[in-house]
C-alpha cells in the first residue's frame, strides 16, 4: 500500500507489438545470445551493464539512471503457458486475463470499478490514446478516452467558427434528462453528459499546469506529458492507461528498436522529472508491458513473435531490483525456439491490485497468482 | 411529385438496406415507388459492380497483403460507394453473424475473401451460405476445424454452427454437437505456406476422406452416415432455425432486440414480424431474398423508424456518403475504418465469435464523444462536397423562417425525426439570428455558416444516434 494519504494511481504503458525482450534487457555475457542474434544483436560494449549477466539496451539510459536510485522493477519471464503468438489473441489474453476464452470485460476495468463502485467519478480511469483497449472495457463503467488533452472535448472539432460555449450548452441541452423518450435515449442523455463533464474538468488540467521539464516530440512523450497535467491537477483518477508502438520488429530491427527505446526512455525520465518537481511523485507507480517477447534467433534483419517478455514497474515507492529469473537461452529449455514463460502476467497484476490499491484482486485477474514484492 | 411521407419512408428502406443516400437520391427513388426500390434492392446484379481495377489500381494492397487497416478501407470504400447497397449490407450482416476476427486467424486476405463469399451469396439460401461457411478457409481455421479428425473431434466449430449460426442454444444436446462434429471431420484446410515478407497466401478447403468419420451418426433424431452436407440439411430444416434467422434479421434490420445470448429465455418484441418471416422462410425453403422481400415491403418495417442504434459502420459509411468526399478512391479511406474501430466495431476483427454486442451497447462514453465529433465533424464543414450541396439546396428554398430552416435541414440528413426537445433546441438556435436569407453576398456567407452549425448540432443530437 502507499504511505501518502493521496490515493494510489497506476499508469499502465502498454507496448504494443511485442517488445524484443532479448535486446532490451541483454544477456550480454551469453554465447547463445550473440550466437542467436548475429544480425540483431547488440555488442557487449555498447550494453548498459546491470551486473555481470545483464544489461540494458544502450537506449536505456535514462532508464538506468532511475535503476540506480532504486525505483524500477524488473520483472522477467513474464507470460502464460501455450502463448499464442498472436498480438491480438495474446494482447486480449493480457486485457482480459482470459486465456482459455475469448474474454470481453478488461481487467483494468474491473479494478476502476471497484476503486468506484457508485461510479461517482468520471475520471477514475482514462485511456490516452485512439480508441480504448480492451483492458479498460467494461459494461457501466465510465471511462474517458482523450486522443489529445489539448483538443479533447465533446464538438471539438466543428470547423465553423462558432462559439464553442453555445454550441456546448446546445449540446447539454439536448442531451438533459427532461427530453428524454424511453430507456434509449435515457441511456444515450446519461452517457453524454458524463462526457461532457469529464470533458469539461480534463480540459481544465493544462490551464493549472506548468513544469520546467521539456518533454520531446514524440508521441509517447506528449501522452505521458498529457497524464502529467492530469494527475497533478488531482482530478481522482487512479488508472492511466496509453501505448506506445508498434513493436513488432520483423524487419529492420535495429533502427526500430533503437527509435523505440530512445522516445521512451526519454519520455519516462522526463515524466519523473516533472512528478519530482512537482513533489508528486509519491502515490503514482507506472507499469509497463508487452504482450509477449520476441524469438531467440533473428530472422536476418529482425526477430519474429517468441512467448515470455520483461514488465517494468517504476515509481518512488518501488522496491527496485529484478523480480523472477531470466528464462534459460540453452537451446534445450527454449519452448519452440522461445524464452519459456516463468512467471503468469496475472501475478504482476494481483501484486498491482492488492499491494498498491488495496484491492481483492482474485475476482479481477480471476484466481490466485503468485505475487511480488516490488510495493 | 413526391410527398414527404414517401420520401421520409425512402430514408428509412435506404439507412436499413443499405447505408443511406442524400435527399436529392431519396426523391428520385420515391418517385419510382416503394416497391420498386425493394426489388432493386434484393436484385442487385442489375447494377454495375465496385470497379475492381480502379480499386486495385489506387488501393494495391486491398486484398489485405498487408493486413488491416488496408483491408478494412477496402470495404469501407465498397459499402460508400457501391450501387448494390443492399448486397453489401448483408455482407455486413453475415459479418456480425458469422464474426470470424483476424485476431486469431491472422491472414487478412483470407477474411477478405469470406466477405466476398456472404457478397456472392448472401441473398441465396440459408443452405448454400451455411454449406459455404462450413468450407471457408477463415471459418475452419478460426473454430478450429482443421483440428477436427476421425477418433479425435474438436467441437468449436460443431457447437458455434448449432449455438450461434442457425439454431440458437436450448435447441439440442451437448451429444448432438459431437455427432455434428463427427460429420464435418475430414473438412480442413490444405497446408498452409508460411507468410511471406509482402504478406500472407491464400488458403484452400480440403476434404480429406481418410479423416472423415463416415460411421453412423444420430444427429436431432436423425440417422445415418452423415457428413458435414446432411448435418446443414438437417439444421436448415429446424423450426428453431427459421426463427433464429428471423430474430437475427429482425435485429439487423427492423429494431434492436436484447442482446442474441438472452433469445431463448427472452421473447421476441415483436413476435408477429418473427412469425411472418417465419413463414417466408418456410415457404421460400429459406431463401434469405424472400425472407426480405417480406420484411421490407412489411407495416412492422415500414413503421419501426429510428429504432435501431446505428452500429459504428453504419454511422461511419452513411455519414461519409452525405458527406460526399469519399466518392472516388484517395487518401482518407483508412482513417474512415480506424473511425469504425474508434467507435467500437473493428471491421474484419470483431471481439469474438459472439460477434459485437448492438444496441445500446453500441454506446459508452468515449463511442459517444467519436461518433458525435466525427458525424458534426463531416457535416458541419460546408467546404464538402455533400454539405456544399446541402447548402445549395437550402439556398433554392430563398429566405427560410426558423421553423422552416430546421426542417429543411433535418430532412436532408434523413429526413430526421427528432424529439420535441431537440427540435426546441434547433428552433432556438435558428431563432438566434433570425430568418435564413441570401439577398447580399454578406447575408449568404453567414447563412452559409449558420447552415453548418445547425446540420453540425443535428449530427451531435441523440436523435442522430438512431438508424
Amino acid at each position: 500500500m502507499t504511505t501518502t494519504t493521496k490515493d494510489p494511481v497506476v499508469v499502465v504503458l502498454q507496448m504494443t507489438g511485442a517488445n524484443d525482450y532479448l535486446n532490451t534487457i541483454i544477456p550480454y555475457t551469453s554465447g547463445y545470445y550473440h550466437d542467436a542474434r548475429p544480425r540483431v544483436g547488440i555488442p557487449e560494449d555498447k550494453v548498459i551493464p546491470i551486473n555481470d549477466e545483464l544489461g540494458f539496451n544502450p537506449q536505456m539510459g535514462p532508464i538506468k539512471k532511475l535503476w540506480d536510485e532504486g525505483k524500477v522493477a524488473i520483472i522477467h519471464g513474464i507470460g502464460y503457458e501455450n502463448s499464442p503468438r498472436s498480438h491480438f489473441r495474446s494482447m486480449d489474453i493480457w486485457h482480459t486475463c482470459e486465456p482459455d476464452i475469448v474474454g470481453t470485460e478488461g481487467w483494468a476495468g474491473r479494478v476502476i470499478r471497484d476503486l468506484d463502485p457508485k461510479g461517482e467519478n468520471v475520471l477514475k480511469g482514462i485511456n490516452f490514446g485512439q480508441g480504448l483497449p480492451r483492458a479498460l472495457a467494461l459494461r457501466g463503467v465510465p471511462i474517458t478516452s482523450v486522443s489529445s488533452l489539448e483538443t479533447y472535448g465533446v464538438l471539438s472539432n466543428v470547423p465553423v467558427e462558432a462559439e464553442r460555449d453555445q454550441l456546448l450548452d446546445r449540446f447539454a441541452r439536448m442531451y438533459s434528462p427532461t427530453v428524454g423518450t424511453g430507456a434509449v435515449m435515457d441511456y444515450l442523455g446519461q452517457t453524454g453528459r458524463d462526457a461532457l463533464k469529464g470533458a469539461d474538468i480534463v480540459r481544465s488540467a493544462p490551464e493549472q499546469y506548468s513544469s520546467t521539464v521539456e518533454y520531446a516530440d514524440t508521441p509517447i512523450a506528449k501522452y505521458l506529458r498529457d497524464i502529467s497535467q492530469v494527475y497533478l491537477a488531482d482530478l481522482g483518477t487512479q488508472m492511466f492507461y496509453t501505448q506506445h508502438g508498434s513493436f513488432d520488429s520483423h524487419f529492420n530491427q535495429p533502427p526500430m528498436h533503437t527509435k523505440l527505446w530512445t522516445d521512451m526512455s526519454s519520455a519516462i525520465s522526463d515524466f519523473f522529472d516533472d512528478l519530482a518537481e512537482h513533489d508528486a511523485g509519491d502515490n503514482l507507480i507506472m507499469v509497463l508491458f508487452t504482450e509477449f517477447g520476441r524469438r531467440v534467433r533473428d530472422n536476418g534483419t529482425g526477430t519474429d513473435h517468441g512467448a515470455a517478455g520483461a514488465a517494468f514497474v517504476i515509481g518512488n515507492q518501488v522496491k527496485g531490483g529484478m523480480y523472477s529469473t531470466y528464462p534459460s537461452l540453452r537451446p534445450e529449455d527454449l519452448s519452440q525456439g522461445d524464452l519459456a514463460p516463468n512467471y503468469d502476467f496475472r501475478g504482476l497484476y494481483a501484486t498491482v491490485i492488492e499491494k498498491w490499491l488495496g484491492l481483492d484482486s482474485v475476482p479481477i485477474v480471476g484466481g490466485n497468482f503468485e505475487q511480488l514484492d516490488f510495493v | 411529385m413526391t410527398n414527404r411521407e414517401d420520401t421520409a419512408l425512402m430514408g428509412h428502406l435506404m439507412r436499413r438496406a443499405g447505408f443511406g443516400a442524400t435527399y436529392d437520391e431519396l426523391v428520385d427513388k420515391a418517385g419510382c415507388g416503394y416497391e420498386t426500390a425493394v426489388e432493386d434492392l434484393l436484385n442487385p446484379e442489375q447494377f454495375e459492380p465496385v470497379d475492381e481495377e480502379l480499386l486495385y489500381r489506387f488501393m494495391p494492397g486491398y486484398e489485405g497483403a498487408l493486413g488491416p487497416p488496408l483491408n478494412q478501407a477496402e470495404w469501407v470504400y465498397r459499402m460508400i460507394n457501391t450501387q448494390r447497397p443492399l448486397e453489401e449490407k448483408m455482407a455486413l450482416f453475415w459479418h456480425q453473424l458469422f464474426a470470424t476476427g483476424n485476431s486469431k486467424v491472422d491472414n487478412p486476405p483470407e477474411i477478405t475473401q469470406q466477405i466476398a463469399m456472404f457478397r456472392r451469396c448472401g441473398l441465396g439460401k440459408f443452405r448454400d451460405i451455411l454449406l459455404e461457411l462450413a468450407q471457408n478457409p477463415a471459418m475452419i481455421f478460426w473454430l478450429d476445424n482443421n483440428g477436427n479428425h476421425r477418433g479425435a473431434i474438436n467441437e468449436n466449430w460443431g457447437r458455434e454452427l448449432l449455438e450461434l449460426f442457425s439454431m440458437g442454444v436450448g435447441n439440442y444436446s451437448e451429444d448432438d454437437i459431437k455427432e455434428a462434429s463427427r460429420a464435418f471431420t475430414g473438412w480442413t484446410i490444405g497446408p498452409k505456406i508460411p507468410r511471406n515478407p509482402l504478406g500472407r497466401f491464400y488458403w484452400n478447403f480440403e476434404y480429406r476422406p481418410e479423416d472423415h468419420d463416415d460411421s453412423e451418426k444420430t444427429f436431432l433424431g436423425n440417422t445415418g452416415n452423415f457428413n458435414g452436407q446432411d448435418i446443414i440439411n438437417i439444421v436448415v430444416d429446424q423450426p428453431a432455425t427459421a426463427r433464429f434467422l428471423a430474430r437475427h434479421l429482425y435485429n439487423f434490420f427492423v429494431a434492436d432486440e436484447p442482446q442474441v445470448p438472452s433469445w431463448n429465455i427472452t421473447p421476441p418484441n415483436d413476435p408477429d414480424a418473427i412469425d411472418r418471416l417465419i413463414a417466408a422462410y418456410n415457404e421460400s425453403d429459406g431463401d434469405i431474398r424472400s425472407m426480405l422481400r417480406v420484411l421490407f415491403n412489411s407495416d412492422f418495417f415500414k413503421q419501426a423508424r429510428f429504432s435501431r442504434v446505428k452500429s459504428p459502420a453504419e454511422l461511419v459509411i452513411s455519414t461519409a456518403r452525405l458527406a460526399g468526399n469519399f466518392t472516388q478512391p484517395r487518401p482518407g479511406f483508412n482513417s474512415l475504418a480506424f473511425e469504425c474501430n474508434y467507435q467500437g466495431q473493428e471491421l474484419l476483427n470483431p471481439p469474438s465469435v459472439e460477434s459485437w454486442h448492438t444496441g445500446s451497447e453500441w454506446i459508452d462514453g468515449g463511442a459517444l464523444v467519436r461518433r458525435v465529433n466525427f458525424a458534426a465533424g463531416l457535416l458541419g464543414d460546408v467546404s464538402l462536397p455533400g454539405v456544399r450541396s446541402m447548402v445549395g439546396a437550402l439556398r433554392d428554398r430563398g429566405s427560410l423562417g426558423p421553423d422552416e430552416f430546421v426542417e429543411a435541414c433535418l430532412e436532408m440528413v434523413g429526413p430526421l425525426e427528432v424529439s420535441d426537445g431537440t427540435r426546441a433546441e434547433l428552433l432556438d438556435q435558428a431563432r438566434g439570428d433570425g430568418e435564413l436569407s441570401w439577398d447580399t453576398e454578406e447575408d449568404a456567407t453567414r447563412s452559409e455558416k449558420r447552415a453548418g452549425v445547425m446540420l453540425a448540432l443535428i449530427a451531435a443530437s441523440r436523435d442522430f444516434q438512431f438508424a
